[in-house]
C-alpha cells in the first residue's frame, strides 16, 4: 500500500526558479527510505511539502489513499506523520522538556493519566530519564536533538520525517540516534548528508539532483 | 542574559501558588501607584520587606536590581525640583528649589522601590512559565499570554544569535568606533536579526502546527491552592484593604 504518493509536483521559493519541476515519489507502508542531496536540492522542503507547511503550485499529493490539497486534509496527515525539525530550537518551546512532550499528545486530545505515562515512556526510549524538567533552552545540542524526536515519538505516528537527525553530533550521541532510528517499527524517511547513517538505518536511498529523485545502490 | 535569578529557592513564598501572588502584587501596586499619602506609603514598604525577609532572596541581587531602576529615578531628581510646584523653598543659585517638588520625587521614589521590591519578591520568586500558567488561569487573553511567553523563550535565542553575530564581526578585526562604517555595522547586525528572528518564528511556528497547534496551550500540570496560599492571600488582603482604606480617607 502506497503511504505517501506525489504526482508531478512542481514547487519553487521565487517564480523564476523552481526547486522542483515533475518531482514523482512513493513511499510504500513499512518502506525506511534515505534522501541525499546537496545543499539546497530540495530535502527539507520534500518533507514540508508532505506535511503540507508548503503547498506545491502543480501537482497532487496523496496520502493515505487520499489526495490531500486543504489545511484540513493536512490536519488530519500530521496527526499521522510526524516531522522532527532539523533545528531543534525550532520544534522546542516548551519551558520543560516534559511539557514538550505532552504537547503533541494533548493537542491529539489524549487523556492527561495517559499522558504522564507516555511522557516517561518516550523519555526511556531516548535514555534521557529523569529529564522531566529539565529547561529546554538549557539542555547540551545533543540532549535538544533527543528532546526533538521525543515531542513526535510521543505523538506515536505512523511515519517519521526525520530533517538532518545526526548533523552537529557527536560520535555517542550519533550513535544514539541511529540506535533510536534502527528501533523505529514504523516507515521513515530521513534527509540527510550523512551517507553512512542512511546506510545504517534505511533500505533505499534516493539522490535528490536537479528536482529528480533517483535511487541509488547502498 | 535572560535569567531568573530569584525564581531557585524553597521559602514558603517561593511556594505559593503563582496565582495568588499574581492576585495579590496586582492589588498592592494599584493601592500604592495611587496613594498620595506619605503614611500609607511608609506602612506599606512593610510589606515588600517581610517578604524578602520570608523569602530569603539574595540581598545583593535585590539591591543590584533596585540600583538599575533607581538609575531610571535619577532623572526625576534633576528635573522634578525646579519644575513643578508653587511653593518656592530654596534658591540653588539661580534656580529655585519647589517644595512640592521635591515632595513629589520622594514620592515617586519610594512607591516605585515598594513596588518593585514586592515585584521581585512575589513574581519573581517564580518560573517565569509558571507564571505564565498562572495568568492562563487567571483569563488573561490568550494573545497577551503568548507573547509574554514567546517573548521570554526566544529572548534567549535571539541573544545567542546576536552574541554569535558580533563575535564574528570581532574576530574579523571589527572594532566599534565613532564613524559611518561601524553604524552601518550595527545597522546590518539589527537587520540580521530582524530576519533571522522572523525566520526562527516562522519555523516555530510550522513546527507547531505539524504538532496539531490549533491556537491554544494545553496546560500539562495544574495548579493547587492549599491552606497556607489562603492564608496568605487573606492576610495580604486585609492589609491591602487597611493600605487602601488609609489612603482614600
Amino acid at each position: 500500500m502506497n503511504i505517501i504518493e506525489f504526482k508531478d509536483i512542481a514547487f519553487g521559493y521565487s517564480d523564476d526558479k523552481n526547486v522542483f519541476k515533475r518531482l514523482n515519489f512513493v513511499l510504500k507502508e513499512g518502506e525506511k527510505v534515505g534522501i541525499i542531496g546537496p545543499n539546497g536540492s530540495g530535502k527539507t522542503t520534500l518533507l514540508h511539502l508532505i506535511v503540507g507547511i508548503l503547498k506545491p503550485f502543480k501537482g497532487e499529493i496523496k496520502i493515505f489513499d487520499k489526495v490531500r490539497k486543504s489545511e484540513k486534509d493536512f490536519k488530519e496527515v500530521r496527526k499521522k506523520i510526524g516531522l522532527v525539525f532539523q533545528n531543534p530550537d525550532d520544534q522546542l518551546f516548551s519551558p520543560t522538556v516534559a511539557e514538550d512532550i505532552a504537547f503533541g499528545p494533548l493537542n491529539l486530545g489524549k487523556p492527561r493519566e495517559e499522558i504522564y505515562k507516555i511522557i516517561k515512556d518516550t523519555l526511556a526510549a531516548l535514555g534521557l530519564q529523569g529529564f522531566e524538567n529539565r529547561i529546554t533552552y538549557r539542555l547540551s545540542e545533543g540532549e535538544k536533538k533527543l528532546v526533538a524526536i521525543g515531542t513526535i515519538l510521543s505523538m506515536q505516528p505512523q511515519v517519521f520525517l526525520l530533517d538532518e537527525p545526526t548533523t552537529d553530533l557527536d560520535e555517542r550521541n550519533r550513535e544514539r540516534i541511529i540506535d533510536i532510528i534502527k528501533g523505529l517499527s514504523t516507515s521513515y524517511i530521513i534527509a540527510s548528508h550523512d551517507m553512512d547513517l542512511l546506510k545504517k538505518t534505511t533500505n533505499t536511498v534516493y539522490r535528490l539532483k536537479d528536482s529528480g529523485l533517483n535511487p541509488i545502490s547502498i | 542574559m535572560v535569567k531568573e535569578k530569584f525564581s531557585e529557592g524553597n521559602s514558603s513564598i517561593h511556594k505559593l501558588d503563582p496565582r495568588v501572588k499574581i492576585i495579590t502584587f496586582f492589588l498592592f501596586s494599584m493601592v500604592v501607584a495611587t496613594s498620595y499619602k506619605f503614611p500609607v506609603i511608609f506602612i506599606s514598604f512593610l510589606y515588600p520587606l517581610s517578604l524578602i525577609l520570608v523569602s530569603k532572596v539574595n540581598l545583593k541581587e535585590v539591591l543590584k536590581s533596585l540600583l538599575i531602576v533607581n538609575a531610571f529615578i535619577l532623572f526625576l531628581w534633576i528635573f522634578l525640583p525646579f519644575a513643578r510646584g508653587a511653593v518656592p523653598w530654596f534658591n540653588l543659585g539661580p534656580l529655585t528649589v519647589f517644595k512640592d517638588g521635591i515632595e513629589y520625587a520622594t514620592l515617586i521614589t519610594l512607591k516605585s522601590n515598594i513596588i518593585i521590591l514586592s515585584m521581585i519578591t512575589l513574581i519573581a520568586t517564580s518560573s517565569v512559565f509558571s507564571i505564565v500558567h498562572a495568568l492562563h488561569h487567571l483569563h488573561v487573553p490568550d494573545k497577551l499570554i503568548h507573547l509574554t511567553f514567546f517573548t521570554f523563550r526566544y529572548a534567549h535565542v535571539l541573544y545567542k544569535e546576536c552574541k554569535k553575530l558580533t563575535n564574528a564581526m570581532k574576530l574579523r578585526g571589527f572594532s566599534p568606533g565613532t564613524n559611518i562604517r561601524t553604524y552601518r555595522s550595527y545597522a546590518y547586525l539589527i537587520g540580521n536579526l530582524i530576519l533571522r528572528s522572523f525566520d526562527r518564528a516562522e519555523m516555530v511556528y510550522k513546527a507547531m502546527v505539524c504538532r496539531g497547534f490549533r491556537g491554544t496551550f494545553p496546560l500539562l500540570y495544574h495548579f493547587k491552592m492549599g491552606e497556607k496560599d489562603r492564608v496568605f492571600l487573606v492576610l495580604s488582603l486585609i492589609y491591602i484593604c487597611f493600605l487602601a482604606i488609609g489612603s482614600w480617607r
